[in-house]
């Protein structure tokens, strides 16, 4: 099947910018109103960016993750909410060609991602759960070839806006809490019976309420591979490389308006050095080795996704953990800086140097998935890991 | 090997289900073996056997079953034999 390309012109960055720009016209509002970016999320479907990782013989653009990223990226900096539904819909489609090519309903259902631009969510997180992903308390229950699933999903995000979710569950009623499974419901498959609002100091456009899930469908929805698989080999890498991205993507329009302001200033004042350009310098380094560290993740992905083995290595989850560590933190010290910088005028809403939405959104990072929780993951694999104490391995 | 491996199973694997109960073959994943678990129970193997999971087998495939534990231990005791 080929998909006719209509108004989405040019490269991927091309299209993406003209999303960033719909984006960048509501960012303010979206956050102030606590509302779903429909203008951008309609701007990705009329750029059809929600398929192109979709593997081309599906109808999609086969992109790659560092493609992905670079789109993270470039939408995260001009509304970091968009950024972020962007790329939480990239992690989800990214189970989807990495686990389901094999199975015929989901090969169809990307077609379908590709012909109707389908918005896809998740729904991994569950009371009682205390956060840990990799555990379930319902279980699906599959009769005959139907499935049914009833699960308190605390956060869903944009599961309103969502055309189709993508939730774990144990893999049946007897089922260990980490034996897991994940299936696909579509919109007309299941009801959403909200349950917890979302009302956050930031990412307020992401919608990430919390509901009572009921769905059934057909049960070849089911992925056939373990939920550990799924979580090992493509969510765990994909999540915290894409997230990064859309951090970078705030950090580096942080920066932007910081360089913004001392370059005004020094324009004022020929012939001497603007009190903020010393930090300017400081700070453009942070943002360097933020980048590298994306960049550094990308590459160890690209390498190890040829090799099974590799990616279910702890050597590959530990770089994947340090990775997500080190750019949720770094962000928070890099719009710092740039407040430092821009003083006042930062600290304002409504100025072209505002940096409160920034601020805010930033500091979901080190929350979504608990960096005290990744961090005692990596200390227990730690026990066993050997150091790899090369430069360049 | 076998008897000491289920031992140490059942001490450190947290596991929802009698080891006694599984065969060589079941998948501990799915009865219920999680990350911080198999862990400890590759430390403990490592302190009972005297020997060092070396990376190559650091992955989830070497805790899948009794079975590829076995394995895992007994290649690295062949190759320390060979060493």
């Amino acid at each position: 099947m080929n998909i006719p390309v209509k108004s989405a012109v040019g490269s991927l960055v091309d299209r993406a910018q003209r999303v960033a720009a719909v984006a960048r016209t509501h960012a303010d509002a979206v956050d102030r109103k606590g509302a779903f970016p429909e203008a951008a999320v309609n701007a990705m479907r009329a750029e059809r960016l929600l398929s192109i990782q979709v593997p081309a013989e599906l109808g999609g653009e086969g992109a790659t993750t560092a493609e992905i990223a670079e789109l993270c990226s470039i939408i995260g900096q001009a509304c970091a909410s968009s950024g972020m539904i962007f790329a939480m819909h990239h992690i989800k489609l990214s189970s989807l060609v990495e686990h389901g090519m094999q199975s015929e309903w989901h090969r169809g259902f990307m077609r379908r991602v590709v012909a109707e631009q389908l918005l896809l969510g998740s729904a991994t997180t569950e009371a009682g759960i205390g956060g840990n992903l990799r555990n379930s308390i319902c279980a699906i229950e599959v009769e005959g070839d139907r499935c049914r699933l009833s699960k308190e999903a605390t956060v869903i995000s944009y599961g309103v806006q969502s055309d189709a979710i993508l939730i774990t569950s144990r893999a049946h009623k007897d089922a260990a809490s980490t034996d897991q499974v994940m299936t696909v419901f579509l919109k007309d498959q299941y009801t959403l019976e909200k349950t917890h609002d979302w009302d956050t100091l930031g990412m307020r456009g992401t919608c990430s309420e919390g509901f009572l899930f009921r769905g059934e469908a057909p049960a070849e929805q089911i992925f056939p591979q373990p939920f550990a698989e799924i979580a090992a080999q493509s969510m765990l890498a994909n999540s915290h490389i894409l997230w990064s991205a859309v951090w970078y993507g705030i950090a580096v329009d942080a920066v932007s308006r910081a360089q913004a302001f001392v370059r005004a200033a020094a324009r004022k004042t020929p012939g001497s050095v603007p009190p903020g350009a010393l930090r300017l310098a400081e700070v453009s380094n942070l943002l360097q080795t933020m980048k590298s560290n994306v960049v550094a993740a990308i590459k160890a992905y690209e390498e190890a996704r040829r090799d099974e083995e590799k990616l279910s290595s702890v050597a590959f989850a530990v770089a994947m953990n340090n990775v997500k560590i080190a750019s949720s933190e770094t962000i928070l010290t890099i719009i710092n800086h740039a407040m430092l910088i821009c003083g006042i005028m930062g600290y304002k809403n409504n100025t072209p140097f505002s940096l409160g939405r920034h601020l805010r959104d930033a500091h979901s990072a080190q929350l979504m998935i608990s960096n005290d929780r990744i961090l005692g993951n990596t200390s227990n694999m730690l026990l066993i890991h050997k150091q790899d104490t090369s430069l360049l391995g | 090997m076998n008897e000491k491996i289920r031992e140490l199973l059942a001490k450190h694997g947290g596991l929802s289900v009698n080891v006694a109960d599984l065969n060589d073959g079941a998948d501990l994943y799915a009865a219920g073996l999680s990350s911080f678990a198999s862990v400890q129970l590759m430390l403990a193997l490592e302190e009972h056997f005297d020997i060092e999971f070396p990376d190559s087998l650091l992955n989830r495939k070497s805790f899948q079953s009794i079975e590829a534990i076995e394995r895992s231990v007994n290649t690295i005791l062949e190759e320390r034999k060979v060493a």
